[in-house]
């Protein structure tokens, strides 16, 4: 049994169909898209909203369950949350913000208990600043103190990381990744960024228009997403489509039609020979063929077509290929330097093959009338 | 001169300022919080007195405090006397004259307050009624007290209502700006006193106001 089981439905303000799962000690990542209702699903685990449907457990205790009429107010749910904006206590001292979550001990017991919780934190010698004295990254550490202090049954960060510099975001994600170690609780970090997702959380969940989509691994999510709404939100960048021609059990493969061109993938059994698919394969995995000197094994699914365009980012330049008949065009990401050496230039011809085993084939997408697919930033 | 006037408009400044801060928070609080279209109806309601002639809203409370309308009358039967030309009914009229200037500056307040705060004391295992004491209640201070002295200001120098709802009866409803009139009109009266304490009065009070907002800041 999981440590939080949070299952959510509603039609309004916004729609909900959110169902998550997270066990004890683990971080799981609600990844999407700004009015994807991330923060909502939050509130409701806090007991700040209250969704129509469905239920939050946490360990033995039922917080919200609709079909029981339970619903417990946010103060007897122990719930740790760090705001997005941070929501401190302007009036009072970092000391007092963190004391006013500790209730709960003796009064004399208090004090001493903050000021450890905020060395936890490493703001010892601040204890008496006011909110407006700190900075946004040591008041994103008394907003962590503060919820940690009444040693929470589940910890909720909203965009923890959202409101500081680069700098001290990168230094606030190096000492959660070690706090949470010491934290026996299951964790929900609220986040539009992937890349974020990927170095903090254990298990990722796409959210989207409220509702789950795909709960997975963050490696597991973004080289295997669901379908293509899925593939779309974790910024995919090779999304085509192609039909199924059939299975090679003695090779291990699968073959696809793609608009003429036959391709090998990584085995696919449960789609049926005919089957319309989607199929998506990373930049880093499209592979240029030498112009100079062509090598063996260009036989893996060679592709040739033009070089349309092609932007160095930091060490990689990210090449786009118009291939014939495709409207879209491939993507290939290659080092700089192979850029260089194979004089790739916008209007050459080059060839590339797709490794088969790089090929995540996708149910084809279900037209959703008017939806929108924003895509997260990386 | 005479102090009486000047007494007797000190108490009714104190009684209604009293009186009104608490219930001015209530609907405060829950104006700040309403999310409906009639609350722009409401709020132009509880606006009116601050645009109203003085004499326009003096003359409906009159009326409404008079022996022909049931509040009137209910007063009357239960402590046997008129609401109409008594402190009370001056206390009464002033409530009422005092609404937007206890109100708005308390729901300016209240809504400069973000939900979250009071989200976060309530997670943080605050009941509510210790979330509002310990957290919303020193945050919106500031705006209380502005509506504290700006009540307080404008009970002490209003007029026209006093003068429709009380009349002028020496210790009863004569207060401070109606006893300035009447010195004012009398030959050989001597108004310079009264006139300079409700100017130092009115000043001190702006003051006040303008030093709490730049605290505030």
């Amino acid at each position: 049994m999981s440590a939080l089981s949070v299952r959510l439905e509603q039609s309004a303000p916004i729609p909900l169909d959110a169902a998550l799962e997270v066990a004890e000690g683990e971080l799981l990542a609600l990844v999407g898209p700004s009015g994807s209702g991330k923060t909502t699903v939050l509130r409701c685990i806090a007991g700040l909203h209250r969704p129509r449907a469905g239920h939050i457990r946490c360990g033995d205790a039922a917080w919200f369950d609709s079909e029981a009429s339970i619903d417990l107010p946010p103060q007897e749910r122990s719930v740790g949350l760090v705001f997005q904006n941070y929501a401190l206590f302007p009036h009072l001292t970092a000391l007092e913000n963190v004391g006013t979550a500790l209730g709960y001990l003796p009064r004399a017991a208090r004090a001493p208990r903050a000021r450890a919780l905020l060395e936890r934190v490493h703001l010892a010698g601040l204890e008496a600043r006011r909110p407006s004295e700190l900075s946004g990254g040591q008041q994103q550490r008394v907003a962590v103190a503060r919820a940690l202090a009444r040693e929470p049954k589940v910890l909720l960060l909203d965009e923890p990381f959202s409101a500081v510099d680069q700098v001290t975001r990168r230094k606030l994600q190096r000492e959660l990744a070690e706090l949470r170690r010491g934290l026996a609780i299951p964790m929900i970090l609220v986040t539009h960024d992937l890349e974020e997702a990927t170095m903090l959380a254990d298990r990722l969940a796409l959210l989207h228009h409220g509702r789950t989509l795909q709960t997975g691994t963050p490696e597991e999510v973004l080289a295997r997403p669901k379908n293509p709404l899925c593939a779309a939100l974790v910024a995919a960048r090779n999304i085509f489509h192609g039909r199924i021609l059939g299975h090679d059990a003695e090779r291990n493969l699968t073959l696809l039609d793609w608009n003429g061109r036959p391709l090998e993938t990584a085995p696919a059994p449960h789609f049926s020979a005919g089957a319309e698919v989607a199929w998506t394969i990373p930049p880093a995995e499209v592979i240029l063929h030498r112009r100079v000197a062509p090598s063996r094994g260009i036989a893996e699914n060679p592709v040739t077509g033009l070089i349309l365009d092609q932007v160095r980012l930091g060490s990689l330049t990210s090449v786009s290929i118009r291939v014939e008949g495709e409207e879209q065009a491939l993507i290939m990401d290659v080092t700089n330097h192979v850029a260089w050496r194979n004089g790739l230039e916008p209007g050459i011809e080059i060839g590339v093959s797709l490794l088969a085993k790089a090929i995540h084939l996708m149910p084809a997408e279900q037209s959703v009338p008017g939806e929108e697919h924003q895509s997260l930033s990386p | 001169m005479e102090w009486g006037p000047f007494l007797l408009s000190l108490q009714l400044a104190v009684a209604t300022t009293v009186l009104l801060l608490p219930l001015a928070l209530l609907a405060a609080r829950r104006l700040a919080r309403w999310d409906s279209p009639v609350r722009a109806v409401v709020e132009a309601a509880l606006t009116l007195p601050l645009v109203l002639p003085p004499t326009v809203l003096g003359y409906y409370l009159l009326v409404g405090f008079g022996r022909a309308s049931p509040l009137g009358r209910g007063f009357e039967a239960l402590f046997g006397a008129p609401l109409a030309f008594s402190f009370e009914g001056l206390i009464a009229a002033s409530l009422i004259a005092n609404i937007p200037f206890a109100v708005q500056p308390i729901q300016r307040a209240v809504e400069a307050l973000p939900r979250e705060i009071t989200d976060a004391a309530w997670v943080s295992g605050l009941t509510r009624p210790a979330a509002f004491w310990r957290i919303e209640l020193p945050l919106i201070a500031p705006g209380l007290l502005t509506a504290a002295v700006l009540t307080f200001a404008h009970t002490m120098g209003e007029f026209g209502v006093v003068l429709m709802v009380g009349g002028n009866i020496p210790g009863e409803t004569r207060t401070a700006a109606i006893a300035l009139y009447d010195e004012a009109q009398l030959p050989g009266g001597a108004p310079g006193t009264l006139a300079a304490a409700l100017l130092m009065l009115s000043f001190v009070s702006i003051l006040a106001v303008q030093l709490l907002a730049r605290r505030r800041r």
